[in-house]
């Protein structure tokens, strides 16, 4: 499935890894927690002890050059990566304090409660409505049509598409443009109700407008949601999020205030990385 | 001013590979090499299609050409007065039709009195006339007493003299004979009894009682022993049931062993071997699948023989590894993008399958599957085997536990008989064969067209 995270090259870092450095203040609820995850795919180790406190109602942003294993941190929080067979997960990740990865936890209700949206806009081949309903409907969130209508418009709304398409709800999701497409996604991602969701460069495939619209509407939703995204563009994470994690090579190499990492980060990989020297 | 120009471009194209000269005559003969080359393949290719077409255009031309005449009967008006006194009103179909056939065509030559004469005269005839008599009379009870006018068809040597297929003399064997130059001896054709008959023929032809009109035979008559009378019905309806058994289990079958080995097996060597195995039975010559179905359903299970049944179980034997691995190929066509989607919002793997995949497959896996029911409309080996080549003169006793013939086992068999008839009714069989095949493969591109969809 995910080739790009198999393929990529891990390599033992050079210097120490201080990501551990950094507490976040103690008025913070922590929402998702990861304490020493590891990912080998196959023989290939691509994440080295990972710690990560995610805080509720925050946009985290993860950046690092390709490869870095930004992604597959991601689709731990998920459990994405069970449907790579070579891929295999060990450490803590907790989902307010219960441990995601337990064999009592139920992936599908996980799932429902941490959303995800990918890279290239991927509704399905059904209308607009259905798609934002499905995720409702297969997850028995609504108990009439009624209520069903509901969810949908106002995820929709959140997802600040509803006014483009209020007429054509009936119409195929995939004849919308790209960034319509995109938050039509994010309008299914928030439609089931979950607490946190994920981004892995969402707006990579978007032009410079559509990105705008994008980065507005995280802004918003972190009301609602925890937000962790995956981006290249080290101006969107400026822009969009409170904290940033830089990765390099498989290691969290700095975690911190997001202006902090960008104005005076403490990893010189941190600076050579924002300053262009690599990535 | 154009000298400056020339050396200025000269420089510059040293500059830019200063070791190749493009105007050079070696580079020049390169170009030329190449672009020959690229000719040289377009040729190749547009030969190997037109050669193709043109062996197709060949092949439905003989056809046509030999089975054309299979397409109409010749047939004989023949007024029959249907005597009360012989007909059981109450039982029409028990009735002896074959003097009162007989004797009515005969009556059209008051002057042959000879018994041997007057049998030669009948045998132009149909044999199987008196049976269209006979239901003809069932079906229309209240004209007993009355005189009906009948076309019944002759019997197969003068059908083919009518249709021109076969000639009144042959070439006497002796010294000339093989030599086919028109000079040799000249004999009766041996499947005519005498000179008489054709005189009488003549006379039916010279009195217009001839006509020959489509044959609805051909479509809506069982097989006979008669090549005049002689339909596909029978072996249509065989193939039908033989289809509608190997459908019902191969689709259903075939559709859950590649969801199972391509969205739900873990990838280990044994999932290797039995994918390797599946692709391998894809290749396996249908004769042994028939072999395995007389051994398994007939001798081991005791299933009847010749019924559709195992006829139907056979060629799904068959169609499973082309629907398994055509259902594979769609299913991995589908874009992973649509599974993450999917497992994103938290769908379950059989959701994930049922809900997106599979529907996005469908077209992939019904073209696979008619393309599969088409190859197994024509197969002949397996159905050999288990005997589903019975001689079915009737089609009011088809059922799946009923012996029955298929289409290709009924082109078998006609394509055997001896009857001059039997060579275009085999050809028109093919056709219709082919027509069917055709018909299947439009039905899977329009399937295809209608649900295909774009993401």
């Amino acid at each position: 499935m995910s080739e790009k995270a198999m393929n990529m090259n891990v390599e033992t870092p050079k210097e120490p890894v201080n990501a551990m450095n950094f507490q976040l203040p103690k008025e913070l609820q922590v929402k998702v927690k990861t304490r020493d995850v590891n990912v080998h795919y196959g023989e290939k180790q691509a994440l080295f002890d990972i710690n990560l406190d995610v805080p509720a109602n925050h946009v985290v942003s993860l950046i690092g050059p390709s490869g870095c294993g930004k992604s597959t941190y991601l689709r731990c929080l998920n459990r994405m990566n069970d449907i790579i067979d070579i891929a295999r997960v060990s450490g803590q990740i907790e989902l307010d304090g219960v441990d995601i990865y337990d064999k009592n936890i139920d992936v599908v209700e996980l799932r429902a409660r941490v959303g995800m949206v990918f890279q290239k806009p991927n509704p399905f081949p059904k209308s607009i409505f259905d798609n934002v309903a499905y995720g409702p409907r297969i997850h028995g969130l609504a108990d009439n049509k009624t209520e069903l209508e509901e969810i949908v418009v106002t995820s929709l709304q959140k997802a600040g598409l509803f006014d483009e398409v209020k007429d054509r709800l009936k119409d195929s999701g995939t004849g919308l443009s790209g960034g319509q497409q995109q938050r039509l996604c994010i309008a299914r991602a928030i439609a089931t109700k979950p607490e946190v969701i994920l981004m892995d460069e969402p707006a990579s495939a978007l032009d410079p407008i559509a990105t705008a619209v994008i980065e507005e509407l995280i802004d918003e939703l972190r009301q609602n949601f925890t937000i962790i995204i995956v981006t290249h563009s080290m101006q969107q994470a400026a822009r969009i999020s409170q904290y940033t994690a830089f990765f390099h090579l498989g290691y969290l190499v700095e975690v911190g205030d997001t202006e902090q990492i960008f104005t005076n980060p403490v990893d010189r990989r941190t600076q050579d990385y924002i300053t262009g020297r690599f990535g | 001013m154009t000298d400056i120009l020339d050396h200025q471009i000269a420089e510059r194209d040293k500059l830019a590979n200063p070791r190749h000269d493009w105007a050079s005559d070696n580079a020049r003969r390169r170009i030329k090499r190449r672009y020959g080359r690229d000719r040289l393949l377009r040729i190749f290719g547009l030969g190997a299609v037109i050669t193709a077409l043109m062996l197709l255009a060949i092949l439905i031309a003989s056809l046509t050409y030999t089975g054309y005449v299979a397409f109409y009967t010749t047939k004989v008006k023949v007024e029959i007065f249907l005597d009360p006194q012989k007909i059981d009103r109450e039982n029409p179909g028990k009735t002896k039709y074959r003097k009162m056939t007989k004797q009515a065509f005969n009556a059209y030559f008051p002057e042959v009195k000879n018994r041997k004469d007057k049998r030669n005269l009948s045998k132009i005839l149909s044999s199987g006339a008196q049976y269209i008599v006979r239901d003809y009379v069932v079906s229309h009870p209240e004209l007993i007493g009355q005189t009906v006018s009948l076309n019944l068809p002759l019997s197969d040597p003068f059908d083919q003299l009518q249709k021109g297929v076969i000639p009144r003399r042959i070439d006497a064997p002796g010294k000339n004979s093989g030599k086919n130059d028109g000079n040799g001896e000249k004999m009766l054709n041996p499947r005519f009894k005498s000179e008489k008959v054709l005189v009488w023929f003549d006379t039916l032809v010279a009195r217009d009682m001839l006509s020959s009109p489509f044959s609805w035979e051909l479509f809506v008559n069982a097989d006979s022993r008669f090549p005049e009378l002689a339909g596909l019905a029978g072996a249509f309806t065989g193939s039908l049931l033989a289809l509608l058994v190997c459908f019902l289990i191969s689709f259903p079958v075939g559709i859950a062993a590649a969801i199972y080995l391509e969205e739900f097996a873990p990838k280990n060597r044994f999932t290797d071997f039995v994918e390797v195995n599946i692709n391998n039975l894809a290749a396996v010559p249908s004769v042994v699948f028939g072999l395995l179905a007389l051994a398994v359903f007939i001798n081991f299970f005791g299933l009847p023989r010749s019924v559709p049944l195992v006829g139907g179980m056979a060629l799904a034997l068959m169609t499973l590894p082309t629907i398994i691995v055509s259902t594979r190929a769609a299913l991995k066509a589908v874009p992973p993008s649509i599974r993450e989607a999917a497992l994103g919002v938290g769908a379950s793997r059989h959701e994930v399958v049922l809900h997106h995949v599979l529907p996005l497959a469908m077209p992939g896996i019904l073209t696979g599957t008619i393309i599969g029911l088409a190859q197994a409309l024509g197969e002949t080996a397996p159905l050999l085997l288990i005997g589903m080549n019975a001689f079915i003169p009737s089609i009011e006793n088809l059922g799946l536990m009923e012996p029955a013939t298929a289409l290709p086992t009924q082109i078998f068999a006609w394509g055997d008989s001896p009857e001059r008839g039997f060579v275009s009714r085999t050809s028109a069989a093919i056709l219709v064969l082919i027509g069917f095949l055709v018909m299947m493969n439009l039905v899977a591109i329009y399937l295809r067209q209608k649900f295909e969809r774009k993401w």
